[in-house]
């Protein structure tokens, strides 16, 4: 599995380096001339296929390394000896969550090189550029390594930053310098936070039985299982489905400690989400983007912030998880309803999409966040699958919205909302498309959106039915923007705008680039299950053994505060316990101050 | 009769010292007579061309240092010249890449063309002999030692500062230089002298096992003292690392001396500063066991003598302060009836050993409170200060400033955890080799290509560089991988080595509690994220500013050899991250007995 694996992660950067060597014909301006330019994006695109049919063919058809559906835990797991020093392994797996991301991430990569032709000026290095970010996007999904996973991370950033700086807009460096410093903030902050749980990890404390299960699903490699067998010292790890285990069966993390890194770790990917209070980064960077980048920026980057989430926030720290779940929701909810007031205020076409972007990324992160124990976690398992759909649905349907505002910019070169119209007459193809696709971004039932929406909001319902209220209200205000937009881009008489001779009917390979996104939109809603599928098993397990987990905590609350009040009753004459009082104290002040922010946030999401 | 015989022996003891110490010390001597020829070919041939005969040098140098010895086993710290300097993995690792470094370097000239033919001797006996200094500083034990090697290193460079004459700047330059390095040196000079006075020697062991003594008892006027020296040592030390606040010579000088000379001082000098900052830190922190002092037969006899009278007072001094630790006064004076007691107390060496790393507890929470004071100070200001430069050399001053911060952080760790946790000390000062490697090949590259550009453009300014990627496209991703590893951007390998030094910074915070690593983590990860804007910036220019066709005016052009030599050092910046344990074994070996 180690050489298919490694192969799908690594092929983009095998293309890249290929087509480093091949011949760039340019003009002194930089364009190159159109053969050339097929040919580099020609060898672009073989790439891309590729990858996405060793995707779809090692896992859904050869029956060695086929993707299991029954299977709740990870598959294909390999586990290399990376840096013994620091006990970081080249360690690679799927399961349920990884799974439909990494099919969305290769499909939505291909879409989006068949979206590139407009791109005209230094092809050669676009091209290179853009196979390093589909590896980094890639290899976040898989990596099971928390070293491997952040450095994956940060290869994202680099060829972003260029390909939003030199191809975008023109405000793009602005633009492109914003992205990169707020991703590279948050980023810091994750890094400490994994340096902290890298620390307080210990693999002698996880239990036999799991130990043996990790190894036997080549998680943990079997260098790592002797390491642990013989060790006198704490052994450390940075291997994301031990440190889950260990949070979760023992005790190695405080409370306090996995308050704080989770925090940490939320804030790190709510940058990418993005949420509020860190989305501004997000309209800057896709107004500026290049339709293609723009495409792989709303189809696959943003569903990395919900993937690290729900792989890593809620798993390795729990306790963090239960406190801060109002922050989570509320903040949730809060981006729900600001991105579709802030969509409805906008008058650049892309701007509109970019807020609506946030708005239903909101979604993905109040569906993560509604962590209730009713109905036997079913309503926190409806939430998370809800978000999981709903970032699968999300990324075609921003994707395809991206795509059409694209085709309507290369034309006319405007995206002024008040200066289109009657787009409808002109280029009737163009406008069906969009218009589903638009639709689809809607949550319109039977398509792809609405599955994810309908799940989420209704999961609120049991965790706060305040915001529940809220949050479906938003469905109200996002069919407000979108049919507000499509009533001023593609209805009315005339067009009304400048470069109005250059309006074409769309070409066969625009045509048929948004015709596989509708065609995908369309089957997503009607069959949501071929999708489900693959995640149930996956976070039906993660659901109850968080639940699990959550049973022995909060017995163990109760427990520490009946002595505590056992305490109070019998105070004790001990001179020694001055010291103890006072350490007590402080771990009292700590936990109202906790206990104020969950209040305001609570008033501040009611409000 | 017995004088003599003691006086043969001590005879035989220095010829037996001597000769050992004079084969683990081929590498300084090669550099010696590499110097010498210099001087003397010039006298016979003015045709020879000294690059080859320096490159010769630098060949024999790196193989004399034998970095490979790392690899074959343990090597265990051995005393030299009766115990002037000590010979362990780190005395190797820092030399190996030090020479290494030295060969690079010289091809780099070569092929930068600075110095021409006529300096080369000149240009090269100063390189080799600073780079003499430096590997005096980096296995210095013997404070005599640590302030002749930094004199060693400095005066040479003074000299290299000025290196093109007639540049009214780069005289300048050299000047400050030269007086800031002597107004330090001899605050130095004085803080020493202060601690020698106090503790009766300079041989490092000795100093820290009579400041075990010291400490415990000290008065308020001692304690005074003594952090006074640190302090006054410290100062030179942060010369040599640009340490704010002694750093202002740092820029002036980076913008007034050649690019090449600006390499050499950013990575050599402050390789073998670290280096020298570690020896002093755990010299002074902590007590080396004694027995394995004693063992090697080289052994001075009068140095013997002395250490075994300190060690016997000493355990005497530590058992009076296990029985009472007010009644200092009363322990002098009742000394001889608890020495015997006191050598059943501490009858194994371990123990010992213990006791009195326990004794020096307050000077390791000194050291790393200073180290750490000066560590976040130096990264956040040269970061900041770098934002209003326009010129590439000074830019990249701050640069080298805000990465002298970083690799000091790594220290307050180590210091932190000596005594109580010596693996995880290990694993700090192993954190910072690994960020000497990476650094070497990251500032030797971002030089050499900012020599390369001044011979094509004539310029040093960042604004000159616009557009550049469409003429010199192989430089231009060279320098941004450069700068991007510089920020500490995975999975190039200046992230390595900062997350190697945020690692041991996390680790003594969940050991130890201690709030001042948690600041430095913190202040440290800020410090990557705002240090991103100016390296950016120079990125940007090359690569999306428009060309300023006007500014081509340089003498010779970027060629083949050039882009491979760019190339070739680049490479270790984008490929470490494969082999990384090498570079962590390597570091991991060079300290395994450096914390007894």
């Amino acid at each position: 599995m180690l050489l298919i694996i490694s192969l799908i992660v690594f092929l983009p950067t095998l293309g890249a380096l290929v087509i480093a060597f091949m011949p760039s014909k340019k003009d002194e301006n930089g364009v190159n001339d159109k053969e050339n330019q097929n040919l580099l994006l020609g060898a672009t695109l073989v790439v891309g296929i590729l990858t996405f049919l060793l995707t779809v063919v090692a896992f859904l058809f050869v029956g060695e390394s086929k993707f299991s559906v029954e299977v709740a835990s990870m598959q294909h797991a390999f586990s290399v000896d990376w840096i013994p020093s620091f006990d970081i392994a080249y360690a690679m797996g799927i399961d349920g969550i990884s799974f439909p991301l990494i099919l969305l991430t290769t499909g939505v990569s291909i879409l989006a090189i068949l979206a590139s032709w407009s791109i005209k000026k230094h092809v050669k290095a676009y091209c290179i550029l853009f196979l390093l970010l589909e590896t980094g996007m890639i290899g976040v999904f898989l990596a099971l390594d928390f070293f491997l996973f952040y450095v994956f991370w940060e290869v994202m950033l680099l060829p972003m930053y260029f390909l939003i700086g030199i191809w975008g807009g023109p405000r793009r460096e602005y633009a492109a310098i914003k992205f990169f410093l707020y991703t590279l903030l948050g980023s810091v902050l994750m890094l400490i936070a994994i340096l902290m749980i890298y620390f307080n990890s210990d693999l002698r404390l996880l239990d036999t039985a799991i130990r043996s299960d990790l190894i036997n699903q080549n998680v943990i490699s079997a260098s790592v299982a002797e390491t642990v067998a013989n060790a006198t010292e704490p052994v450390h790890t940075f291997n994301l489905v031990a440190l889950a285990e260990l949070a979760q069966t023992t005790d190695c993390f405080s409370a306090e400690l996995q308050w704080w890194c989770f925090l940490l770790l939320f804030i790190g990917f709510i940058v990418k989400v993005p949420s509020i209070p860190v989305h501004t980064w997000l309209p800057d960077a896709h107004v500026e983007a290049p339709t293609p980048i723009s495409m792989i920026l709303a189809g696959v980057l943003l569903k990395l912030g919900g993937y690290g989430i729900i792989r890593i926030c809620y798993p390795i720290c729990p306790a963090g998880g239960l406190e801060l779940s109002y922050l989570v929701v509320g903040l949730g909810v809060v981006s729900m309803v600001y991105g579709a007031f802030a969509a409805l205020a906008q008058t650049d076409f892309k701007r509109v999409v970019a807020y609506s972007s946030v708005s239903h990324m909101g979604y993905v992160v109040v569906g993560f966040g509604v962590w209730t124990m009713l109905g036997n976690g079913d309503y926190w398992r409806m939430g998370i699958t809800g978000a999981m759909y709903q970032m699968i649905g999300h990324g075609i349907s921003s994707a395809g919205m991206f795509f059409m505002v694209g085709i309507i910019y290369d034309r006319v070169h405007h995206r002024n909302l008040d200066e289109f119209g009657g787009l409808y007459g002109l280029m009737p193809k163009y406008t069906a498309l969009a218009m589903g696709l638009f639709f689809a971004g809607l949550g319109l039932p039977g398509l792809c959106g609405f599955i994810g929406e309908v799940l989420v909001v209704l999961s609120v319902w049991r965790f706060s039915p305040l915001l529940a209220i809220i949050s479906a209200s938003v469905v109200i205000f996002t069919a407000g923007y979108i049919l507000w937009t499509i009533q001023r881009v593609y209805l009315g008489s005339e067009y009304k705008g400048p470069h109005a001779e250059e309006i074409r009917p769309v070409n066969s390979r625009e045509f048929s680039t948004g015709a596989i996104l509708l065609a995908l939109a369309i089957f997503f809603g009607v069959f949501p299950n071929t999708l489900i599928k693959f995640m149930d098993k996956t976070v039906d397990k993660q659901v109850t053994s968080l639940n699990e987990w959550r049973l022995v905590y909060e017995d163990d609350l109760a427990q520490a505060e009946q002595t505590e009040e056992a305490d109070q009753l019998a105070p004790e004459q001990d001179d020694d316990s001055d010291q103890l009082e006072q350490a007590h104290s402080e771990d009292e002040t700590v936990g109202m101050v906790k206990h104020l922010g969950v209040v305001l946030i609570n008033k501040l999401a009611d409000q | 009769m017995e004088a003599t015989t003691d006086f043969y022996q001590l005879i035989d003891a220095l010829k037996a010292d001597s000769a050992n110490s004079l084969g683990l010390f081929m590498p300084e001597l090669t550099l010696s007579v590499f110097i010498a020829l210099f001087l003397a070919v010039r006298l016979i041939t003015s045709k020879l061309d000294m690059f080859w005969v320096a490159l010769a040098g630098a060949v024999v140098a790196l193989i004399s240092s034998n970095p490979l010895q790392l690899c074959e086993g343990v090597l265990q710290s051995e005393e030299l010249f009766t115990g002037l300097l000590v010979h362990d993995g780190l005395t190797v690792a820092i030399r190996s890449i030090l020479m290494l470094f030295l060969l690079l370097f010289l091809i780099f000239t070569k092929i930068s063309g600075v110095p021409d033919k006529e300096d080369g001797a000149d240009v090269y006996s100063l390189v080799f002999g600073s780079t003499l200094g430096m590997c005096l500083m980096a296995s210095a034990n013997h404070l005599l030692i640590v302030f002749l090697a930094i004199e060693m290193a400095s005066v040479p460079s003074y000299v290299l500062a000025g290196l093109i004459k007639g540049r009214k700047r780069g005289s300048e330059a050299a000047l400050k230089y030269a007086i800031y390095g002597a107004g330090a040196a001899g605050v130095m000079l004085y803080g020493i002298s202060l601690l020698v006075g106090l503790t009766g020697t300079a041989h490092l062991p000795t100093v820290a096992l009579s400041l075990a003594k010291v400490i415990p008892a000290a008065g308020l006027g001692e304690q005074a003292v003594l952090c006074l020296a640190a302090v006054m040592i410290s100062v030179g030390i942060a010369f040599k690392l640009s340490a704010v606040p002694f750093h202002f010579w740092a820029p002036d000088v980076f913008h007034g001396a050649c690019a090449e000379v600006n390499a050499f001082l950013s990575v050599a000098s402050k390789a073998a500063a670290l280096a020298l900052l570690l020896r002093l830190a755990v010299g002074l922190g902590s007590v080396p066991l004694i027995n394995e002092i004693e063992v090697p037969q080289t052994k001075e006899v009068q140095s013997e003598t002395v250490l075994s009278e300190i060690v016997t007072a000493q355990m005497v001094a530590l058992e009076g302060d296990k029985g009472d630790v007010d009644s200092a006064g009363q322990i002098d004076s009742s000394a001889d009836d608890r020495n015997q007691e006191a050598v059943v107390a501490y009858d194994s060496p371990i123990e010992l050993k213990q006791a009195q790393d326990e004794a020096l507890t307050p000077v390791r929470n000194f050291i790393s409170l200073l180290i750490a004071f000066f560590a976040v100070l130096t990264a956040t200001f040269g970061n900041l200060a770098a934002y209003g430069q326009k010129n590439i050399k000074r830019l990249l001053a701050y640069s080298t400033i805000a990465h002298a911060g970083y690799m000091m952080m790594a220290v307050a760790p180590l210091m932190v955890m000596l005594g109580t946790n010596n693996n995880a000390a290990e694993d700090a000062a192993s954190a910072l080799i690994q960020y000497i490697v990476v650094y070497v090949f990251l500032n030797l590259g971002a030089f050499a290509i900012i020599a390369f550009l001044r011979n094509y453009v004539g310029s040093e300014e960042i604004e000159d560089y616009s557009g550049m990627v469409k003429n010199r496209p192989v430089l231009v991703i060279c320098l941004a991988l450069i700068f991007f590893s510089l920020v500490g951007l995975p999975p190039l390998s200046g992230f390595l080595g900062k997350f190697a030094i945020f690692a041991s910074l996390a680790d003594g915070y969940t050991t130890t509690g201690s709030s001042v690593l948690l600041i430095l983590l913190l202040a440290g990860g800020m410090n990557t994220a705002i240090s991103l804007f100016y390296y950016l910036r120079v990125i940007k220019t090359m690569v999306m500013g428009e060309p300023n066709e006007e500014h081509h005016l340089g003498d010779r052009p970027v060629g083949n050899i050039e882009m491979a030599y760019v190339i070739l050092v680049t490479i270790p910046t984008v490929f470490l991250i494969v082999c990384w344990q090498w570079v962590a074994g390597f570091a991991d070996e060079a300290v395994k007995n450096f914390i007894s």
